[in-house]
């Protein structure tokens, strides 16, 4: 509970909006609040923040298009 | 033999695919006889040319044996250098075949499908190096995935490990027959977009224009227009033709169109128009330049290493398309539209000075739409040349 906490807040912090905390299941890449440059940031900041490497076209738009789905996903890679 | 240029294509396909359709809805396996069936299509294609066939062969093995090796030496090592290597080398043929004809040589490397294998190959050494590809590929899947004939000459650009999963996949008779009936639909939406609307927006308004046109002006505005119209139609037509023919052979390639003169602005237009171009070079180019540089903090502003990436994808997309003035003027414009768009959406975000509302959505995409056209009508070649 305390990683997906910290995944949303990160969500947060890149696509500089309080409405990913508000809404866990929104969709990302349709509302535009995340594009490719913010995918990367995300990318960076996992990175260095929890030591997951996540290669680029591991991110499927499909499967990582919510705060909920980016951090399921991100747990598996653990 | 040009594929899906003619209706005799559409015959041969028809008989030689036959046999796939039968063991499809019985449910049984037919990945083997379509390979069969991929071989033939080949030689058909390419029977016209021996050179081409020469070309396209000696391509393959280079490909083949660069990506066999790079997998092998990547289960050892990850050096920087040797990728880099590995990725130049596999961009090599379309290098040196785009530029042979500068140097008043014949275009003996060249083959119809080159740019577009080409990203296959390039594909492959990158995700062996995220490690995303660990085991061997059996040389069959390798060259099925690099030939697989309904998008060998102007893609979709299909991925490995997407492509290797319908190998892999059951499909059972209920499944097969829906794919049967949506490959049957996209052929004959095919037919309409690319030899109904698009040869008559050709035929009968372009090659028109002389008489159409009161003034130099107004024939250039409608060429415009017409030709961006044409342009979709045909390349639409002709995607489709690919995705119906693939889905046939049980393969969903990935889609190419959807509908980009709906776009609501210029970045929206590259998520919808030629999408698995655009989405290799933002996934392969634009993507890794990002992640590279923000990594090594290089550049602390967000916006230039954005921007610079934009350039950097676009430039190279010009270029891809042809080293002629046009397309590169072309990849200039659309880095340019993209780099003015990002400051706008900045800016926007910040002071919330374009709102969001049905009207603004339509003068959006009324905007992006002209934006386009005039984008179209360099890449013809009409403003420089």
């Amino acid at each position: 509970m305390e990683f997906k906490n910290e995944v949303i807040e990160l969500l947060a912090e890149i696509c500089q909006d309080d409405v990913v905390k508000e809404d866990p299941n929104i969709d990302l890449f349709s509302t535009t609040l995340l594009d490719s440059f913010g995918t990367v940031e995300l990318l960076v900041q996992v990175e260095e923040r929890f030591g997951i490497t996540v290669p680029i076209t591991e991110f499927d738009r499909d499967t990582w298009n919510t705060p909920n789905n980016i951090a399921k996903q991100l747990a598996d890679f653990k | 033999m040009t594929p899906y240029g003619s209706f005799s294509f559409f015959i041969i396909i028809a008989f030689l695919l036959a046999p796939a359709v039968i063991l499809g809805l019985k449910g049984k396996k037919f990945h083997s006889y379509n390979i069969f069936a991929t071989v033939i299509a080949l030689a058909i294609i390419f029977s016209s040319s021996f050179s081409e066939s020469v070309a396209l062969i000696a391509f393959t093995i280079w490909q083949v044996l660069l990506i066999k090796a790079y997998i092998a030496y990547r289960k050892k090592a990850n050096s920087g250098t040797v990728f880099c290597l590995a990725v130049i080398f596999s961009i090599l043929p379309l290098t040196i075949s785009k530029l042979l004809p500068y140097f008043n040589q014949s275009n003996w490397v060249g083959f119809l499908g080159i740019s577009y294998l080409t990203f296959k190959g390039t594909q492959l050494i990158m995700e062996t190096r995220d490690g995303l590809i660990k085991k061997d590929i059996s040389i069959i899947r390798l060259l099925y995935f690099i030939l697989f004939f309904p998008t060998i000459s102007s893609g979709p650009i299909d991925r490995f490990r997407r492509f290797d999963k319908y190998m892999e996949a059951e499909i059972t008779q209920e499944q097969y027959k829906l794919l049967l009936y949506d490959g049957i639909n996209k052929i004959f939406r095919g037919f309409l977009y690319k030899f109904i609307i698009g040869y008559s927006i050709n035929h009968y308004f372009i090659a028109n224009l002389g008489f159409i046109s009161q003034s130099s002006f107004q024939d250039h505005l409608l060429y415009m227009y017409g030709y961006s119209m044409y342009l979709f139609f045909d390349f639409a037509g002709y995607s489709n033709f690919a995705i119906g023919v693939s889905y046939i052979m049980g393969v969903k390639s990935p889609e190419n169109f959807n509908s980009p003169f709906i776009s609501r602005n210029i970045k929206d237009f590259w998520n919808r128009w030629h999408m698995s171009l655009s989405f290799w070079f933002r996934d392969y180019v634009y993507m890794r330049f990002i992640f590279w540089i923000t990594k090594k903090k290089w550049i602390k502003n967000r916006n230039s290493i954005s921007n610079l990436g934009y350039i950097l994808l676009f430039l190279l997309m010009g270029v891809w398309h042809g080293l002629e003035i046009q397309y590169i003027a072309y990849g200039i414009y659309h880095a340019l539209l993209m780099v003015l768009y990002n400051s706008f959406e900045r800016f926007n975000k910040k002071h919330k000075w374009w709102p969001q509302n049905k009207f603004t959505h339509v003068i959006a995409i009324i905007i992006t739409f002209h934006f386009v056209c005039f984008g179209f009508y360099i890449f013809a070649g009409q403003l420089i040349k």
